[in-house]
């Protein structure tokens, strides 16, 4: 019999109601008593040095309460990087210090270099657009060759715009380049992974308050990860002891990885409560968003591929160049290199893989991760040289990817670039594609687009990334600076309703639905009778939030592991109140019964008891009914899948259509198919996005050209097509006690790949074979230019 | 944003007093000024809303001529369905919430080098009336953002001659969604008209190469080994110079093909 509800089930997603009348609560949706407001002068040059910033008008001006400036922050410690790589030379990378608002030099369009705080956000502003800031705008540095090359430097004290030249992995260097240099055929592929804005709908925002009493300080803010904002802020920057600063994360409007990082105006926003005695608010303006929010992407690649005649795959070897921005962002460092370089052998049993990744610093905002995080960027690198070989030597792409496919009898395995593949059956989702997609009927469907006068295009992909970030020891070996466990805390009350407190960070995941769903299976009692208290660090056990797709196979494991304490103990309450050995006690649908009688109890009785500990074994048992555990996960997991997509071109103008798309997708067992369709929705529409429209774009000046919506081009529903999305060829990891692998990221890796390979697909069929790429964004002016060249 | 003072006249003579005050300026559907002012670009000491005015409101087609009123807002002129060039281009501007706020006589004041309505009048030769004058469209225009308006003068209605056949084709810019390229078409039984948006640097113009060539053969085929002149045209982020002249040539092709 279908099950009703639990894992499995596809329950509404009870938050909804509440974001859609309008009562979630945001960060911007706080008001505290006595508020004052914060707003940044930023700088309008991509480059200067600062000789002086002159706030002797601005500081008389109504309403205004203090002026900050870099000065003022020059002795407490910097943002830091999360992760320490080191160059091929064994070199550790430059880490040039980035301060809380900038210093001696700005380096970015949007770059703050002072703040005001007033009374009102109008009197700041107009307080801000008092100061005169003195500063001698240098050349910028923006393109990555022209920085690489020398010349000026981003930062002076480093000498260099280099901030590491890695190489992964070093010992397959010297094969890698031999088995090129050897191989009967090798194809050759530039490209540019496109820089792109992430756009959350919500615009960062903070509130600091702080009690002169007591000295804690609150801070409610923007962020995907509570914790790891609070460690960043105590360990690193303004030394605020942990236990003094409590970080609150409530209702976050989107996050797509720009708000796992902490940024300077968090800070600012706490050392100016504790200056005025006042809580200080900030919220970014859609400008201030687009200029200064952590960008995606931004890589410049050029990958080959070698194999046989027949289409065996012999090597990859990749040479990037990756955009870092202006300062290093939390995660920039890792983005680029572990989380891409790993991934480069893709699903294939490629024996030879070797990947080089200069990173660069630009005066351009920071880029860091971004929906997928250098999954994407690798798997765009692969599966466009792999489909442009399959175009060279004339093999059918599917047939060519089958062909390199692991085997379902290969795993667990090792992969070229490092990782070691616990599941899969990559032939079993391409059998599921060929089952789903009316392939047959491709040639008929491309004859009507003709007679329109449209070119139609098919195109295949197929990904593997890795999510459930992380081993800790692995990637302590790797140059992590935390670990990447996850916790969760069940607290079952008295009443018999659960409380369950987690490390993981809802930011549109569906956690609070979820969750429960995992947590009523095992313990047999309404989901609805479970609540997720998440985002609050006074609240929840010490996590690592959410990204890189790991709530689920990480704090989702710490959420098993806890309450399966909580039965280990709930079934000693029962063994004594049963009077029957523990070893005696079953408990099943949420009842303990005595296995061979018919006394049984109530999983409520027996939560009733632990804290109405009348006739209790006080000797043997503590009361209560509350357990923690933290989850460290053994690997990580790789969802993997098959996309197509169809494509009509209007040769006139270049206009792209995405007529269909298919995804199919292993992810694993999946708690609710409901919500694990949206993500893939959701990804699908970023990664269309990216593909079609995103064009983060700097002059050479180093301003940013689109910088508003009227230049910026977001996917719109009038842009998506109707998804077909397959989740059943599932073969769920072994390693976690769920055998989830994750899925909100997976849309996005899978998908541009897809809709580029479908380009140029229906290109070729209009004869345009002189096309063998166009880069990101595809659109109708690419596209035209590419055939009229 | 500063602070304004805010005013909604029921009239235009009480309108023309209220803007006679320095640093004050009018306000129709405000979705271009008000985006100015939040940025701090502009900041008019007092907004003189045109939409309390009730003679500047409506549609009305009475023989040949469309009068549409200069607050009237595009979804009521798209809503009026005067004649299907019309009909379509105001449909097809920005957003229901731009259609049900933004008005024909601030787009036309407005000129935006991409804006649609400019093409619209200008290739059916539009009459705009203001408080003190009639101006022909082709006088009106005058380059990016500039027309012939004085410093205190409103748009009260804008009068249009029906055409026996007409359609506007907008290629969409994939940001903001406003004309890449739009072209008007207008047949006359004494000619036809073309004008282009989005495409020159000098503003709405009318391609007479293609008007010559049409009115002596409305077909495609009249058009479609013409070109403009790729040097005029604009170049930006979203379309080259070459890429917008051929977008001229298309699109013209494509507004004669579905002309009714
Ligand atoms: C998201 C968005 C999308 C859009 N897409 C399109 C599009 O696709 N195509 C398109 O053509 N437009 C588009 N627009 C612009 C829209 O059509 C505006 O309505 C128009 O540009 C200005 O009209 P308004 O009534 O809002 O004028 P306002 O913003 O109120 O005023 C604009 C200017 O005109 C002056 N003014 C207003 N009314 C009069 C009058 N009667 N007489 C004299 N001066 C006057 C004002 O003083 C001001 O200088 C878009 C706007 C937005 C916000």
């Amino acid at each position: 019999m279908p099950k009703d509800s639990g894992i499995g089930t596809s329950p509404k997603r009870r938050e909804d109601v509440r974001f859609l009348t309008g009562n979630g609560k945001y960060t911007d949706d706080i008001n505290l008593t006595g508020q004052s407001h914060a707003v940044f002068a930023r700088s309008d040059v991509a480059h200067g040095k600062i000789n002086n910033i002159d706030i002797s008008v601005a500081e008389n001006m109504p309403g205004v309460l203090a002026i900050f400036t870099g000065e003022d922050f020059a002795d407490v410690g910097g943002n830091p990087a999360g992760w320490l790589i080191n160059s091929r030379d064994g070199e550790p990378m430059k880490e040039p210090k980035r301060p809380v608002l900038a210093h001696g030099k700005v380096r970015h369009v949007g770059d703050a270099y002072a703040a005001v705080v007033a009374e009102t956000a109008s009197q700041a502003q107009d307080a801000v657009d008092a100061i005169i800031a003195d500063i001698t705008e240098f050349p910028a540095v923006v393109d990555m060759e022209t920085a690489l090359a020398g010349g000026g430097f981003v930062h002076d004290e480093i000498g260099t715009n280099q901030c590491f030249d890695w190489g992964w992995i070093e010992d397959n260097r010297a094969a890698t380049d031999a088995a090129i240099k050897s191989a009967p055929h090798v194809t050759t592929l530039s490209l540019v992974n496109n820089r792109v804005v992430p756009n959350a709908i919500e615009t960062r925002a903070s509130i600091a308050d702080y009690d002169r009493g007591t000295g804690d300080y609150i801070l409610y803010t923007t962020s995907q990860n509570p914790h790891l904002t609070r460690l960043l802020i105590s360990a690193f920057v303004l030394g605020i002891p942990e236990n003094k600063l409590r970080v609150v994360s409530p209702d976050v409007g989107g996050g797509f990885g720009s708000k796992i990082y902490h940024y300077g105006e968090e800070a600012l926003v706490l050392a100016a409560a504790k200056k005025l005695c006042r809580p200080v608010k900030w919220t970014a303006s859609r400008s201030e968003s687009f200029l200064t929010d952590a960008h995606g992407r931004d890589h410049v690649t050029k990958i080959e591929l070698a194999c046989e005649k027949d289409g065996t795959f012999i090597a990859f070897r990749t040479d990037t160049m990756a955009n870092v921005g202006a300062y290093l962002s939390n995660f920039s460092t890792v983005t680029p290199t572990f989380l891409h370089g790993t991934l480069m052998a893709g699903n294939y049993t490629v024996p030879n893989v070797y990947v080089n990744v200069k990173a660069v610093f630009t005066n351009t905002a920071p880029v860091d991760a971004y929906r997928g995080a250098g999954r994407p960027e690798a798997t765009y690198s692969l599966e466009r040289v792999i489909d442009k070989c399959a175009r060279e030597l004339s093999l059918d792409p599917i047939e060519l990817r089958r062909k390199n496919f692991i085997k379902p009898d290969q795993f667990p395995y090792a992969s070229a670039a490092g990782l070691e593949y616990d599941t899969g059956n990559y032939d079993a989702l391409f059998d599921k594609l060929e089952e789903i997609v009316d392939f047959g009927g491709f040639n008929a469907r491309r004859a009507a687009s003709e007679k329109n006068g449209k070119l139609r295009g098919l195109g295949i992909n197929s990904y593997i990334e890795a999510c459930g970030i992380a081993p800790s020891n692995l990637v302590g070996i790797l140059g992590a600076r935390v670990g990447l466990y996850d916790a969760a805390t069940v607290r079952v009350n008295a009443t018999g309703n659960i409380s369950v407190m987690v490390g993981a960070h809802s930011h549109g995941q569906g956690h609070a639905t979820a969750f429960p769903q995992v947590v009523s299976d095992m313990l047999g009692v309404d989901e609805n009778s479970i609540e997720i208290v998440h985002g609050d660090t006074s609240k929840i056990p010490f996590g690592m939030g959410s990204y890189g797709s790991r709530s689920l196979a990480v704090c989702g494991s710490a959420v098993v592991r806890a309450t399966e304490k909580i039965i280990n103990k709930a079934r000693k309450i029962a063994a004594h109140m049963l009077e029957a050995s523990e070893g005696d006690i079953d408990f099943k649908d949420g009842k303990f019964s005595v296995t061979g009688t018919d006394k049984s109890l109530a999983f409520g009785e027996v939560a009733f008891k632990a804290y109405v500990p009348h006739d209790y074994p006080h000797d043997e048992l503590e009361p209560g009914l509350e357990e923690t555990a933290f989850y460290d996960p053994a690997n990580f997991t790789y969802p993997s899948g098959a996309y197509a997509c169809e494509v009509e071109v209007d040769p006139d103008t270049g206009q792209v259509t995405v007529e269909s798309f298919t995804a199919v997708d292993d992810f694993g067992n999946v708690i609710n198919p409901m919500i694990v369709t949206g993500q893939v929705h959701g990804g699908i529409g970023q990664g269309i996005g990216q593909a079609l429209l995103e064009n983060c774009t700097y002059d050479e000046s180093g301003q940013l050209l689109s910088a508003s919506y009227m230049d910026y081009a977001m996917p719109r529903a009038s842009d998506l097509p109707f998804y077909n999305v397959d989740h059943s060829c599932a073969m769920p990891c072994t390693h976690n006690p769920l055998g989830v692998k994750g899925c909100g990221e997976a849309g996005a890796i899978g998908s541009p790949p897809t809709i580029v390979n479908a380009v140029v697909d229906a290109l070729h069929s209009g004869g345009h074979t002189h096309v063998t790429h166009i880069d990101m964004p595809v659109s109708p002016v690419r596209v035209w230019s590419a055939i009229n060249n | 944003m500063y602070n304004f003072e805010f005013v909604k006249p029921s009239n235009v003579a009480d309108a023309l007093a209220a803007l006679a005050s320095e640093e004050a300026q009018a306000l129709g559907g405000g979705q271009t000024l008000i985006p100015t002012m939040k940025q701090r670009l502009a900041s008019p000491e007092k907004l003189v809303s045109l939409l309390g005015i009730s003679e500047m409101q409506g549609v009305d087609v009475s023989g040949n001529i469309v009068t549409i009123g200069g607050a009237t807002t595009h979804a009521n002129v798209a809503a009026a369905d005067a004649f299907s060039g019309l009909t379509g281009l105001a449909s097809g501007i920005g957003d229901p919430a731009v259609r049900n706020r933004g008005t024909i006589g601030g787009s036309l004041a407005n000129n935006d080098p991409a804006a649609c309505y400019p093409a619209a009048a200008l290739a059916t030769g539009a009459t705009i009336v203001t408080n003190s004058r009639e101006i022909l469209a082709d006088d009106y225009f005058q380059g990016m953002f500039t027309t012939a308006l004085k410093e205190v003068e409103i748009i009260t209605a804008v009068r249009i001659p029906v055409p026996l056949a007409s359609n506007y084709q907008k290629f969409e810019q994939p940001a903001s969604r406003f004309a890449l390229v739009g072209v008007f078409v207008a047949k006359y039984v004494d000619g036809v008209r073309v004008a282009i948006t989005g495409a020159s640097e000098n503003g709405v113009f009318r391609w007479s190469e293609a008007e010559a060539a049409l009115s002596v053969n409305f077909s495609y085929d009249a058009i479609s080994s013409l070109s403009v002149d790729a040097s005029d045209m604009i170049s930006d982020l979203h379309g080259t110079k070459e890429y917008r002249a051929n977008l001229v040539r298309v699109l013209t092709g494509r507004a004669v093909l579905s002309a009714s």
